[in-house]
């Protein structure tokens, strides 16, 4: 059995509230979770759920308050902006929002090059390995020269990918990565991320509120209620028949695509609402 | 609401509380030089130091204070050194007049800018590149200059009004009005222009809100959308800006004083500042940050009125 | 401010370069020109002066214009011409002795304190209202009655004066930009502070600050010459506002003495507000989309084919509420007016629930509003007829429109939060439409607004009633917006994408609602939407929109099983809902995520 590459134990988050006597918000209440080697691990939920939290505790942009997150064997919550640096060409980012993830004022070529002049790469490298990063998400060799306003929600997202490819990670944590997306758009990227997991081995936290997303990509899921994980495992298993009654309540309350496997899926909820009253009641 | 209204209470006094101590360390600071400054170069240095015993300035400065801060707590704000005068007096002499100019132009300021701001926004074209316009000339041009013109054109060309001086309301309230007119036209001039943007800016803004549509999709009609829902919605931030502009007005006031020979505040600072009568000086200080601190209190309480998310906080 | 980010509207504008596009306006070009003179007197007009500005001729008092005094000579018998070359130098370094005391002070301290936050906040607030809790002149006052009349000192005062707007400027952009998402990303790429600051942070601050730096220019020159003017100033320097003293003790004798510095300072002034004022519009408004809502952004553009219509036969029954025919839609440009709806075909019945559906940009949304006569602004109906109940809506002037509003067509909008007034109790809300369109009495206005309150599943009516927008959630306050549609029965219902905003639990709940609402009241619904579950669950029927035309229409069963044009065809294959799960990783070497 091998060692997962990210180990997330036990994690709790707490915002700092305002005012002294202010407890602060419980985002994280002590979630577990692990991601292994060239895996999709999806993290489905609500809105507060914690989902998002999760993916910026790993990313070291929420405090970690208890608990322990290791990647590769090594602690790495809480670590000194220092030291986090190091970690860029291991962990790496794709959020939901293509607009204000990308600095209207930069164009392609700088926001690209960003990270590689991190680590140091000569200007002529560089621009080869843009080149290669612009190929890579299938966008044309030209773009370096344009402004993210220039782009459709679409190509904006190939940007923000090759962005979190520029250094090569072995994670890269997508939030809500093609939430904002239409839904063809969605489909091609969500097949440009599996190209490149084949490809690179890498592998990905993939967060998002949509059950059907995370079940077309994740290898496993997890899903999140509260800022607790209620259920995990195999990606089929927990999106189609699932055991906690949350996840039931969630895979019933999404509309199918069909008139007829919608009415029926209508039911169901009902009839599962009336008895979770009934229970309540009793 | 009374919570909100009392921390804000507190705040300010704090807020007075130290200005007035940062205003009297850095006025009475040159200790020895005052009473040199105001004997003369002249003067012996006997003379210098009697006139600086006299006036308590051969005192530790923290003493000096706390006896300064003790009187004026019972509303004594010590002697002008020139007038012998008691400084209070003096000023809530001058007080009415600068006052009825500065509120004369608040009011003029906010009818016309609401009026300006509210057509600009709503109809555009043409009435809101001139409303533009007249925002940025009252805007750039100082309104001391406004009241030069005004003085020269209308007073010395064509005579329809008084040049300078001021007649009390209590006198006769048609020259009152007379005397009071070109130099609340004055003031008022950067303050229209700039309420007036921000009205203009904020209805727009709340043109543009999704609440609109619907409130229209209800049945209700542009205009009483527009004079209900959108113009609530606006007047925060303008008045925002109408508190900006109401200590800018104090400010103006001090010039525009000086250009029609109005005897108020304003006036009676330029004097104080030439003669060097600090504890004038102090005194003006104290009053028009006690005003500033009352209108700004003023303000934030009708904020609150007109928000719910900051009244219910 | 509206939703946009503030460092989207600060981005740089497109196209030509930024001086060409500045010297195209006339005034500012006019503008830019007088402040490069400005700045030639300011370096090199000293030596053109042709007297010592400060000798005084007692035989040559007030002369006029002309002879041996170009601009004649002032009370005092000095040189007008050589006073005002000098001046002016005086005047405007010293104004920009202010600014950059101002600059320094506050961008620096803005900077900080909006990326570190914390106490910083707490303190510079307090800083910054103990500042501007005093008239500007007052304090210059105080401080010239204890430091003597010097118009250096006092300028660097008034840059400290002025340096909160500068902070409160910087602090603002800064602690927004901070929460971008670009800067997350940064970080997450391994940039430090100081790299973040500099490429990211200063690149939004830059233009806001150019912007200001021109007004407060203008602002230092009014107060330094209001000061000078007062007298107050040391009368051995020549500035504009001691000239304008100079001229106004002689305002009866030679009016023309005002004239000069009056002007100087009045063009000055005016030229940096324009200046302002183009930048503004050029660096903020530059970034915005040209207005109108956006269009589709991949894929060719539909040509004008004739729908697939399925069962047209069916169409036509006499049950028709709606019926909206080449229905075409615009928006103003600057490049002239740009069609979003190419002329549509779309009918409602009674009592049927019709899906808009498309991508972003395909138009649906507009058609929505041109029914109801409530485009944006720029917006207008280019061509087309809307007939509901017999009238043509779009015949009508927006009198008659407004009457079919509420009463005959309710409308249910995408976001909950930003559809409800948020300085209003949601009672009032409810309440005002009932009183004005249906004349009804405040009591009854008030009973019906809680009938519907809990009609729509609210649990306690009365406290909803009073409270404030935001005091309720998002799903709450979307059953509110469906109350406040419902509220005066109209025969026909347009729901804009009523459940996108909601998380998957709520939006069922809400869905649950839209239908138990439509067949108690038999209302015929228009529901624009784009997710194809949302079509399956309510929908009778459903067109299909692309770039502004319909593509195909026709029964949701129909459509969802032979989906005729290629389009239609595309979007049900991206849909992800019921296919296959990707399955484990590796068969062998499994192990449960919560061990």
């Amino acid at each position: 059995m091998t060692e997962p590459l990210l180990d997330v134990r036990d994690v709790e988050v707490r915002y700092p509230g305002r005012g002294l006597r202010s407890k602060g918000f419980l985002a994280l209440r002590g979630v577990s979770l692990d991601i292994r080697e060239g895996e999709t691990v999806g993290l489905v939920g609500e809105s507060g759920s914690g989902k998002t939290t999760l993916g910026r505790a790993i990313l070291g942009l929420a405090p970690v308050t208890s608990g322990s997150i290791t990647y590769r064997g090594r602690e790495i919550s809480g670590l000194p902006r220092r030291q986090r640096r190091t970690l860029s060409d291991q962990i790496q980012v794709v959020f939901q929002d293509p607009y204000s993830s990308l600095n209207p004022s930069m164009t392609i070529e700088a926001i690209l090059s960003e990270p590689l002049t991190v680590r140091g790469g000569a200007g002529r490298e560089a621009r080869d390995r843009i080149a290669e990063l612009l190929d890579q998400v299938a966008l044309p060799s030209d773009a370096g020269r344009r402004l993210p306003r220039e782009f459709s929600g679409g190509q904006r997202q190939r940007i923000a990918i090759a962005r979190a490819l520029a250094l090569e990670p072995r994670l890269i944590v997508c939030d809500e990565a093609v939430s904002a997306l239409d839904l063809s758009n969605q489909k091609r990227i969500l097949r440009l991320l599996t190209e490149i997991q084949e490809d690179s081995g890498v592998s990905y936290l993939f967060v998002s509120h949509d059950l059907a997303v995370v079940r077309h990509v994740s290898h496993r899921v997890a899903v999140m209620y509260r800022g607790e994980i209620v259920e995990s495992g195999d990606g089929d298993t927990v999106t189609s028949d699932p055991e906690h009654p949350y996840t039931r309540r969630l895979l019933l309350a999404a509309p199918v695509p069909d008139p007829d496997l919608q009415a029926r899926r209508r039911r169901e909820r009902a009839a599962l609402a009336a008895r979770e009253n009934h229970e309540r009641t009793v | 609401m009374f919570r909100f209204a009392l921390r804000r209470l507190i705040s300010g006094g704090a807020l007075l509380f130290l200005i007035t101590t940062v205003a009297y360390a850095l006025l009475y600071a040159g200790g020895g030089d005052i009473a040199r400054r105001i004997m003369g170069p002249n003067a012996t240095q006997e003379q210098v130091d009697r006139r600086a015993a006299e006036l308590g300035l051969d005192r530790p400065l923290w003493e000096q204070y706390r006896s300064w801060l003790g009187d004026a707590l019972t509303g004594d704000l010590g002697t002008s050194w020139f007038s012998r005068q008691p400084v209070l007096t003096e000023v809530t002499d001058r007080l009415a007049v600068t006052l009825s100019l500065v509120v004369g132009a608040t009011v003029l300021a906010t009818v016309l800018a609401v009026a300006l701001g509210v057509l600009a926004a709503v109809r555009r074209g043409w009435i809101d590149r001139s409303v533009q316009v007249i925002a940025l000339l009252g805007f750039a041009v100082p309104g001391f200059l406004i009241a030069l013109g005004l003085v020269l054109l209308l007073a010395i060309e064509l005579g329809w009004f008084r040049a300078t001086g001021y007649v009390p309301l209590a006198h006769s309230p048609g020259e009152w009005l007379a005397s009071v007119t070109l130099p609340v036209l004055a003031l008022s001039a950067s303050a229209v222009a700039a309420v007036a943007q921000q009205i203009r800016g904020s209805v727009i803004d709340a043109l543009d809100r999704d609440y609109v549509r619907t409130l229209r999709s209800r049945g209700l009609g542009f205009r009483q959308v527009v004079l209900k829902h959108v113009l609530r919605n606006s007047a925060g931030p303008a008045l925002a800006v109408l508190g900006v502009q109401f200590i800018g007005l104090l400010g103006g006031a001090v010039i525009v004083e000086q250009v029609f020979s109005i005897p108020g505040l304003g006036q009676l600072s330029v004097q104080a500042t030439g003669n060097g009568d600090i504890p004038l000086v102090l005194g003006l200080v104290l009053v028009t940050a006690a005003i500033v601190i009352a209108v700004n209190l003023l303000i934030d309480l009708c904020q609150a009125a007109l928000n719910p998310k900051v009244r219910l906080s | 401010m509206t939703q946009e980010t503030a460092a989207r509207r600060h981005a740089p504008g497109r196209g030509r370069g930024l001086p060409a596009r500045l010297l195209a306006n006339p005034a500012t070009a006019l503008s830019l020109a007088f402040l490069f003179l400005v700045t030639l007197v300011v370096f090199g007009g000293e030596p053109l002066a042709p007297r010592d500005p400060n000798h005084s001729s007692l035989h040559d008092i007030l002369v006029g214009p002309g002879g041996d005094y170009p601009l004649g000579t002032d009370g005092a018998g000095r040189d007008v011409l050589s006073r005002l070359l000098v001046a002016t130098r005086i005047s405007v370094l010293a104004a920009l002795l202010a600014l950059a005391v101002a600059l320094l002070l506050g961008v620096a301290g803005g900077m900080l304190a909006g990326y570190y936050g914390g106490w910083f906040d707490t303190v510079s607030t307090w800083l910054t209202s103990l500042v501007m809790s005093l008239p500007a002149i007052v304090v210059l006052l105080a401080a010239r009655a204890v430091l003597g009349p010097s118009v250096w000192l006092s300028m660097a005062i008034f840059g400290v004066i002025l340096s909160p707007v500068f902070f409160r400027l910087v602090y603002s952009l800064v602690s927004s930009v901070r929460e971008e998402l670009y800067v997350d990303a940064a970080r997450v790429s391994g940039l430090g502070d100081a790299r973040i600051l500099g490429r990211h942070i200063l690149a939004v601050v830059r233009a806001p600050i150019i912007i200001q730096a021109a007004i407060v220019t203008s602002t230092a020159i009014a107060i330094q010459s209001g000061l000078e003017f007062l007298g107050l100033g040391d009368p051995s320097v020549p500035t504009w506002g001691s000239m304008l003293n100079e001229g106004f003790a002689n305002i009866y004798r030679a009016p023309m003495l005002l004239l000069w510095p009056a002007v100087a300072i009045a063009l000055t002034s005016v030229a940096l507000a324009v200046l302002a004022n183009t930048l503004r519009d050029e660096l903020e408004g530059g970034a915005r989309p040209a207005g109108g809502p956006q269009t589709a952004e991949d894929g060719p553009r539909e040509t004008a084919h004739a729908p697939v219509r399925h069962r047209p036969e069916e169409t036509g029954t006499g049950r028709e509420l709606l019926s909206v025919r080449g229905l075409r839609v615009g928006y103003r440009t600057p490049a002239g007016v740009r069609e979003v709806v190419h002329g549509i075909d779309l009918s409602v019945d009674r009592g049927e629930v019709h899906g808009l559906v498309g991508e972003s940009g395909s138009g649906k949304t507009q058609t929505a509003f041109a029914v109801m006569g409530l485009l944006s602004r720029g917006g207008r109906v280019l061509a087309g007829s809307a007939v509901f109940e017999g009238n043509d809506l779009l015949a009508g002037g927006e009198a008659d429109r407004a009457r079919v509003r509420g009463r005959g067509i309710g409308y249910v909008p995408q976001e909950p939060m930003s559809n409800l007034d948020p300085s209003f109790t949601i009672g009032s809300q409810l309440v005002e439409p009932l009183r004005v369109c249906l004349g009804m009495d405040r009591r009854a206005a008030r009973a019906r607004a809680l009938g519907l309150l809990e009609r729509v599943g609210i649990p306690d009516p009365e406290r909803t009633f009073s409270a404030y927008p935001h005091q309720v959630s998002g799903g709450m306050a979307q059953r509110v917006l469906i109350a406040g549609a419902v509220s005066t029965e109209p025969a026909l219902l347009i729901a804009d994408e009523p459940t996108t905003a909601l998380d998957v639990t709520v939006q069922a709940e809400v869905l649950d609602l839209l239908r138990d609402l439509q067949q108690d009241l038999d209302m015929g619904v228009l529901l624009v939407t784009h997710n194809f579950g949302v079509v399956a669950d309510l929908c009778d029927r459903v067109s299909v929109m692309r770039s502004g035309h319909i593509v195909e229409s026709g029964p949701t069963r129909e459509i969802f099983r032979d989906a005729e044009h290629p389009y239609t065809q595309s979007l049900l294959d991206s849909i992800l809902d019921g296919g296959s799960a990707r399955g484990p990783l590796a068969p062998t070497d499994r192990k449960d995520v919560d061990r």
